[in-house]
């Protein structure tokens, strides 16, 4: 009955402990089943050791999974998981702070998960972001190198990030860039989604496996289609009704977003299906703001928030075309040079056709003058 | 009338040879948009009317006006009249020229024009009940016979010039050339036949999409006779105008006294085209028909009209009356094969279709083309006959102005 | 002499009766189609125009989408079959009620496209599919000309435009799969299978609500017979298909060109007629009046 004993903590029941494993597990797309079994090693004491590391960045991805409600972060961090490093969470401070990096990494060598926020800068030998005497790039290598599996989290370690803009003065780049060759889950976003964190974690935990991961390393599950084809505005896109200014009356009336500069048709996110921190409608085109593509390297910082950006997979519109609706067009200047042609050809032939007649009829004239005479 | 045929020399380049060059480049301007940017950038042909200008005049309208050379040689030959014969040379190098424009016009017209060439080489993978295959292989070969029909006027060109072994090649292909004529001949004979009357059939397929007043099963007939009459037309026409242009005497006597089988045929193709209509109980139509009844009477009456000239131009035949039959003739052929191919066709769904600019171009580029090579061609090869040696013109001056070769 | 020009008249005139006395039933047998014939059944009182065909399509045929710009945004939105759309939903209306039809290629028995097409790009393939081989086709457009449906389409944009229609998946056969438009519509409302089984069912769609149908099976003997069944609540005329008889579209011109060309005898006999009597008129192409 070991497992009871989690479910006999006063913060839950075995029974509520169950449905937030489940409910993480729905929420990143696994089976009930997944839950359950989640639960269960939990319960078994197999609570994956999490190392999380800070680089470059404005600790967004931290703040939003603070603020995840379901299972909201007294459960994730106390029984989901076992939070055994994190520079913001973490009371301690100082060489007991630091040594508690090194227990984490030789207890469970191999085995822990790495999650990264931040990016990494590389020029200058690394020198911008230095945490207890130790280069942002060096820590990362170490801590690595041990580690089970990594997941970068967030845009800045995902690709570089706010830190990574034009002119990038640190020359910051994500996890990949610096671990080549290494499997990394990227979870980028502005923040990431912490449910998209904790599904990856778990089904790591669980089942020692790693998501199906697209070509930019992101969780098919949560990255594979666009905010646009998922977007509860979409309907309005459908029909053609636009916002054309910020407060205009389509604005108000929750009309598309695109012509205001939406990114949501290039941006591949789960936003719209997964609400952060369990607040329906807490995003930007939830509150009216059009999607500013915060998961895309190349668009968010690179592509001003009004800029249109085509759409990837354009999908058909609520209008149909009609049994009758053939094309075709009259082109006003080809009109008028076919009329051109057509009126010097029988010009021609008409004025050609007069003066013969008037040259055989003097002709004729000439001989009759000519008979007269003789 | 037995005149020789002899080249009208002269310089090339006149103000008006200058004025069709001009169109040439324009068409070759318009050819190259075409083929750069491909068929949906340069033309207004679309899925409901894949068949424009350039199938529809440069090929349909294009042959039928080069039908000269069939007609003549069939009056020449077979209805033994040799006394045309001083028409045939020319009648046959303008159809050559018209086959050849419309052998262009169909290579800018293929969308895969680069497999063209495996058209006549792959009888394994003809179609024996594609019209379009027959017409196609009997146009291509009719441009080599009307070539080689034309071979005795290459050859006198040739055995009359300055190259010494070029002329005594000449002179011993000659005899054989002659020789061969009759199969010639035959041939020159029966590709058209099979061809003009099967460009009726390829729109026979339409079915629906033709509008009923031009759909019929004797739409190859009817074809057949718009190409006489479009050839007669045209025989008429050239020869006043070459007259005209190089000045040498008018052949109106000799025009006059075909006009009665020109005007025969006309009313042939009439007569057929009511006595079906009725018997198809489509008379009605011809009312009821609305704006494409404006074109069906407009074919008929300038058809009548021609009728009428050709009839009455009697033993003398005044080259004026001459000429307005003629052209009369030419329209209407020219009219009905337009509304065969695209004004009476309509495949419904809203679809419309207007020559864009560089289908313009192209085609009246290679109008140009054709008259700059007919002109260079008979000033240097024996093609007219008449020409008075000093090329004095010999028709009243007042007729010379306002002519454009 | 006025031998020669009679026999002329005579040959000439015979070519022309061959033209006009040809009858359909005497030169041509048309094709018919065979019981396991794959094709389609359209029920235009099932659809609800979700368009899942025509996105499925795209997909089961790697085309492109056709992106046309609306209110400023750009959509999927074809207004006809196209040169890299093979099948659309439309809209219909005949004044009092509206509903939709999917246009694809008809699949007929007897098809015009392939009687006219030079060297035989567009054929019938195996299970009386209508195919399409690019390496035989040199863009003549003849078949759109021909085709009653106006199915075959043209890539006028492309620089090695090819023809563009429906071949019922033929490449998916050997996955074990059908047709994709079948495959994904939510109300079968397109539904695939032999012509004959398609036939049955829609004569028994008929039969047991014949208040919910006019009209009868579009396509069972509609231009020869097709492939492809259409059942519709308001007859065809609104639907867009053209009213055809029970002759298949090649019967007309293939029967005129048979009598004419039959055995290839007329075009030899005419020919020799024409060369002998240009020998015998030698003298008339030197110039000679007789």
């Amino acid at each position: 009955m070991s497992h009871l004993e989690v479910a006999e903590l006063p913060l839950f029941s075995r029974r509520d402990f169950v449905k937030v494993c489940t409910a993480a597990a729905a929420a990143v797309g696994m089976p009930a089943w997944a839950g359950e079994k989640m639960a269960e090693e939990v319960a078994k004491g197999r609570k994956p050791s999490v190392i999380w590391l800070h680089f470059q960045e404005c600790t967004g991805c931290t703040e939003s999974l603070l603020r995840a409600s379901a299972p909201d972060v007294g459960s994730l961090i106390l029984d989901l998981i076992s939070l055994d490093y994190h520079e913001t969470l973490f009371a301690a401070a100082g060489y007991q702070f630091e040594d508690a990096l090194h227990k984490a990494m030789t207890e469970n060598a191999g085995k822990y998960v790495l999650v990264v926020e931040g990016a990494i800068p590389l020029k200058d030998d690394g020198i911008f972001c230095i945490v207890g005497g130790q280069k942002a790039v060096d820590t990362l290598q170490a801590v690595a190198a041990k580690a089970g599996a990594i997941v970068a989290i967030g845009s800045c370690a995902s690709w570089g990030g706010v830190p990574s803009a034009t002119p990038n003065p640190t020359g910051a780049v994500g996890v990949p860039a610096v671990l080549k060759g290494k499997a990394v889950v990227t979870l980028p976003g502005c923040p990431a989604n912490p449910h998209n964190l904790l599904g990856t974690v778990l089904q790591f935990a669980t089942f020692g496996t790693l998501p199906k991961l697209d070509d930019k390393g992101r969780p098919v599950f949560a990255y594979q289609r666009v905010i646009h084809e998922d977007c509860p505005r979409r309907a309005h896109f459908d029909n053609g009704r636009f916002a054309k200014a910020f407060g205009d009356e389509g604005h108000r009336q929750g009309w598309c977003l695109y012509q205001l500069g939406c990114k949501g048709p290039q941006t591949h996110a789960n936003c719209s299906l997964l609400p952060f921190c369990e607040v329906p409608g807490a995003w930007p085109i939830g509150i009216g703001h059009p999607c500013i593509g915060c998961t895309e390297q190349g668009i968010v910082f690179n592509v001003p928030v009004h800029t249109n950006l085509p759409i990837e997979k354009p999908t058909a519109p609520m209008a149909y075309p009609t049994v009758g609706s053939g094309k075709g067009e009259v082109g006003a200047i080809s009109a008028g040079v076919a009329g051109l042609v057509v009126g010097a050809v029988a010009g021609a032939g008409y004025v050609a056709s007069r003066k013969l007649s008037v040259a055989v009829k003097k002709a004729e004239g000439a001989a009759k003058e000519k008979e007269d005479a003789s | 009338m037995t005149a020789r045929a002899t080249p009208v020399q002269g310089k090339l380049l006149t103000p008006g040879v200058k004025l069709l060059l001009v169109l040439w480049a324009l068409g070759t301007a318009a050819g190259l948009y075409r083929f750069t940017q491909g068929l949906g950038a340069a033309t207004a042909m679309n899925d409901g009317y894949p068949w424009g200008i350039w199938i529809a005049v440069d090929v349909v309208i294009g042959t039928g006006l080069a039908s000269g050379g069939y007609v003549l040689a069939f009056l020449v030959f077979i209805l033994n009249r040799g006394r045309y014969h001083p028409l045939v040379r020319p009648a046959l190098l303008t159809s050559l020229l018209g086959y050849a424009v419309a052998g262009v016009g169909v290579a800018f017209d293929l969308g895969r024009y680069w497999t063209m060439w495996r058209i006549p080489v792959s009888p394994g993978l003809w179609n024996h009940t594609s019209v379009l295959l027959e017409v196609a292989l009997c146009m291509m070969a009719y441009v080599l016979v009307l070539f080689l029909e034309l071979s005795p006027a290459w050859l006198e060109g040739l055995a009359a010039g300055r190259d010494p072994a070029r002329a005594r090649l000449a002179a011993r292909w000659l005899p054989r050339a002659q020789k061969a004529l009759p199969i010639l001949v035959g041939a020159g004979l029966l590709l058209p036949t099979m061809h003009q009357s099967s460009l009726g059939a390829l729109m026979m397929m339409a079915g629906l999409k033709l509008h009923p007043l031009w759909h019929t099963g004797f739409l190859p007939l009817y074809f057949l006779l718009t190409a006489f009459i479009m050839g007669f037309g045209v025989i008429y026409f050239e020869s006043i105008f070459s007259s005209l242009a190089f000045g040498r005497p008018l052949e109106h006597r000799l025009l006059a006294r075909l006009g009665r089988w020109v005007g025969v045929v006309i009313l042939v193709f009439l007569v057929a085209r009511f006595a079906v209509l009725g018997l198809e109980g489509k008379l009605g139509l011809t009312v009821s028909a609305g704006r494409l009844g404006f074109f069906f009477w407009a074919e008929v009456l300038i058809l009548l009209a021609a009728a009428a000239r050709f009839l009455g131009l009697g033993q003398e035949g005044r080259p004026d009356r001459a000429l307005q039959a003629a052209l009369l003739a030419m329209l209407g052929g020219t009219l009905y094969r337009l509304d065969v191919f695209l004004v009476a066709y309509d495949p419904g769904n809203g679809w419309i279709y207007f020559p864009s600019l560089a289908e313009i171009l192209v085609t009246l580029g290679l109008i140009a083309t054709e008259t700059v090579v007919y002109v260079l061609l008979v000033r240097r090869f024996p093609i007219l006959a008449g020409i008075s040696p000093a090329g004095q013109p010999t028709v009243p001056v007042g007729l010379r102005e306002g002519v454009t070769p | 002499m006025t031998l020669t020009r009679r026999g002329a008249l005579q040959a000439l005139g015979a070519a022309a009766a061959g033209a006009a006395l040809a009858t359909p039933a005497e030169a041509r047998t048309p094709h018919r189609s065979a019981p396991d014939d794959l094709g389609l059944l359209y029920d235009a009182t099932r659809c609800i125009g979700c368009r899942a065909c025509v996105t499925s399509c795209r997909e089961a045929n790697g085309e492109p989408r056709d992106v046309t710009m609306m209110a400023g945004a750009p959509y999927d939105a074809p207004v006809d079959l196209n040169g890299h759309t093979l099948t659309v939903i439309k809209q219909w209306s005949d004044g009092t009620r509206d509903g939709f039809v999917k246009a694809q290629c008809m699949h007929c028995a007897d098809p015009a496209c392939a009687s006219v097409c030079m060297m035989g790009a567009l054929h019938k393939g195996p299970r009386g599919v209508v195919e399409y081989s690019v390496d035989r086709c040199v863009g003549c457009r003849n078949c759109q000309i021909a085709c009653p449906f106006n199915v075959p389409k043209f890539q006028w944009t492309s620089a090695a435009p090819q023809i563009a229609k429906c071949e019922l998946c033929r490449h998916r056969w050997a996955a074990g799969k059908g047709p994709a438009c079948a495959e994904v519509c939510p109300r079968q409302a397109v539904i695939a299978g032999p012509r004959s089984e398609l036939l049955a069912e829609a004569h028994r769609r008929l039969a047991a609500t014949p208040q919910a149908y006019q009209g009868g099976v579009y396509g069972e003997t509609e231009g020869g017979g097709t492939a492809c069944l259409y059942l519709s609540p308001a007859g065809f005329g609104p639907l867009g298909l053209p009213p055809l008889g029970r002759e298949p579209a090649p019967a007309l011109v293939e029967s005129v060109q048979h009598g004419i060309y039959q055995g290839f005898v007329a075009p030899v006999v005419l020919f020799g007629a024409f060369a002998v009597m240009a020998w015998k008129n030698r003298a008339a192409g030197q110039g000679e009046e007789p």
